[in-house]
């Protein structure tokens, strides 16, 4: 999901108009100060404020230009090569594995026990299920994913990717990279790909 | 006590095994329900006193009360102080919040070290904080007055256009900012609404009802917590207590929020 919008422009005009600093130096600052405020705690390091290629360029208010086509394009291009595959091609674990990793919302705050393996936290953002009726609404609804879009191994190599490393097919997506940055194991993901793609799961009925 | 237990059974209700369809109005209208009840007490009146206590008390190595302390409208002037802040202090030479001009006037009029003054910024079951009592009391103030807080001080407007591009800053092994969840309007998490803060209304009815007493955590949460709370969810490192770039994201925040009318403290779940 990108935001660009009209206002950010006239708000653009408004800020800019009185402002000694060029919006690079701005940038350049904020940073700066960010490092200063934060502190690390538990498994939060500052380096957590390092962005990388797609954070650095996906930071972007409504009073910034869009990101280009040509920038979009390269990150998105970037961001599929590097989606690992599972070595020996089993893209589908258990669904019931898939619900409880959904359903879970802990892991990688400086709260969390970092010994407990981290959840996908999917209800948050998604509907998924019938039976559950406490779902977000900041993704669309993944209600019969495979249902509505077919069981056979592209569309499963396809949910697989989406949950790796979103920014592989919509560059700016706000979904976070589970595979990519190390958030859920392989078999985690295995799980929560049944969990959209399996003809069994409670997502498919 | 009452109240948070009024709140898990609202949680297992909600959390039933209806059928969805049938259930989603229910649910929605049982929320409204419950925040309507929530509204008819709210224990923010206890913080509010404590936190006048606090006020007039002579603490500190000087021995001094805090009513001598300048909120931006001159020494002792608690009255609507809270709507014009964060803005330019010259004595300070830069831009405070409710929180860090607190800690201000604790460190010259009262004598505590910094380190003293920030021990406990928020409170827990085990010690409470002064700032949670403080804070509720000076906003109080400030209820009814529309936000108002200035922005012609060169380090005013610094601090809004650094506060902008930390909101939309993405980073930590989510790729999550503040935007991720605050820069579109009509979504939630779960069933929880989320307030669009780039869009006036959202941002006023947010940024109003803040400090609150949270059902949940038996606790008045200042803004500061909230930055601090929502930084944490974000996956990032500690956001510092009175830190430049707090001070910069509510800078940020209260602009958005100009001309809301102040409700706070208010009661959330």
């Amino acid at each position: 999901m990108t935001r660009r919008t009209l206002a950010g422009a006239i708000a653009l005009t408004l800020v800019a108009g009185c402002a000694t600093m060029s919006d690079a130096e701005v940038r350049q600052r904020s940073l700066d100060v960010m490092k200063a405020s934060f502190k690390e705690r538990g498994q939060a390091k500052l380096d957590r404020l390092n962005q990388d290629e797609v954070q650095a360029l996906c930071s972007r208010a409504p009073t910034d230009p869009p990101l280009a086509k040509a920038d979009e394009e390269r990150l998105v291009t970037a961001q599929r090569a590097a989606i690992r595959y599972p070595a020996d091609g089993r893209l589908l674990g258990d669904w019931r594995e898939g619900e409880k990793i959904a359903q879970t919302g802990v892991g990688k705050q400086f709260s969390d026990n970092p010994s407990v393996p981290a959840g996908g936290n999917c209800y948050a953002c998604h509907q998924m299920t019938k039976e559950e009726i406490s779902y977000g609404t900041i993704g669309p609804s993944l209600y019969q994913f495979a249902k509505l879009r077919g069981y056979g191994e592209d569309m499963q190599k396809y949910a697989w990717g989406k949950v790796y490393n979103p920014q592989a097919y919509t560059a700016c997506s706000t979904m976070p990279r589970f595979g990519h940055n190390g958030i859920l194991t392989e078999d985690q993901i295995r799980h929560v790909v049944a969990l959209l793609m399996d003809k069994d799961s409670p997502v498919n009925k | 006590m009452k109240i948070r237990a009024a709140g898990v059974a609202l949680v297992l209700s909600v959390a039933g095994v209806l059928p969805a369809v049938a259930q989603e109005r229910t649910t929605a209208e049982e929320i409204a329900r419950y925040r309507q009840l929530l509204q008819d007490g709210n224990p923010a009146d206890l913080w509010e006193v404590r936190g006048e206590g606090l006020w007039k008390q002579k603490r500190g190595p000087k021995n001094a009360s805090l009513e001598r302390c300048d909120l931006g409208l001159g020494p002792g002037v608690v009255k609507g102080a809270y709507a014009v802040l964060p803005r330019y202090f010259a004595d300070a030479d830069r831009v405070m919040d409710l929180e860090t001009r607190l800690v201000h006037c604790m460190t010259t009029l009262q004598g505590f070290s910094f380190a003293e003054a920030t021990k406990t910024p928020y409170g827990s079951d085990v010690v409470r904080s002064d700032f949670e009592g403080l804070v509720a009391y000076i906003t109080a103030e400030s209820r009814g007055m529309a936000m108002n807080a200035p922005l012609s001080h060169a380090k005013e407007k610094e601090a809004y256009r650094l506060g902008e591009r930390m909101f939309f800053f993405r980073g930590g092994p989510h790729d999550f900012s503040c935007a991720t969840c605050h820069s579109e309007s009509g979504r939630r998490i779960r069933l929880q609404d989320l307030p669009n803060m780039t869009q006036p209304e959202d941002a006023k009815r947010a940024y109003t009802t803040w400090p609150a007493y949270r059902v949940s955590q038996g606790e008045v949460r200042s803004m500061q917590w909230r930055l601090f709370d929502c930084f944490r969810q974000q996956r990032f490192p500690e956001l510092a207590f009175t830190s430049e770039a707090s001070i910069a994201l509510t800078t940020y925040l209260a602009q958005k929020a100009r001309g809301g009318a102040m409700d706070a403290p208010a009661i959330k779940r």
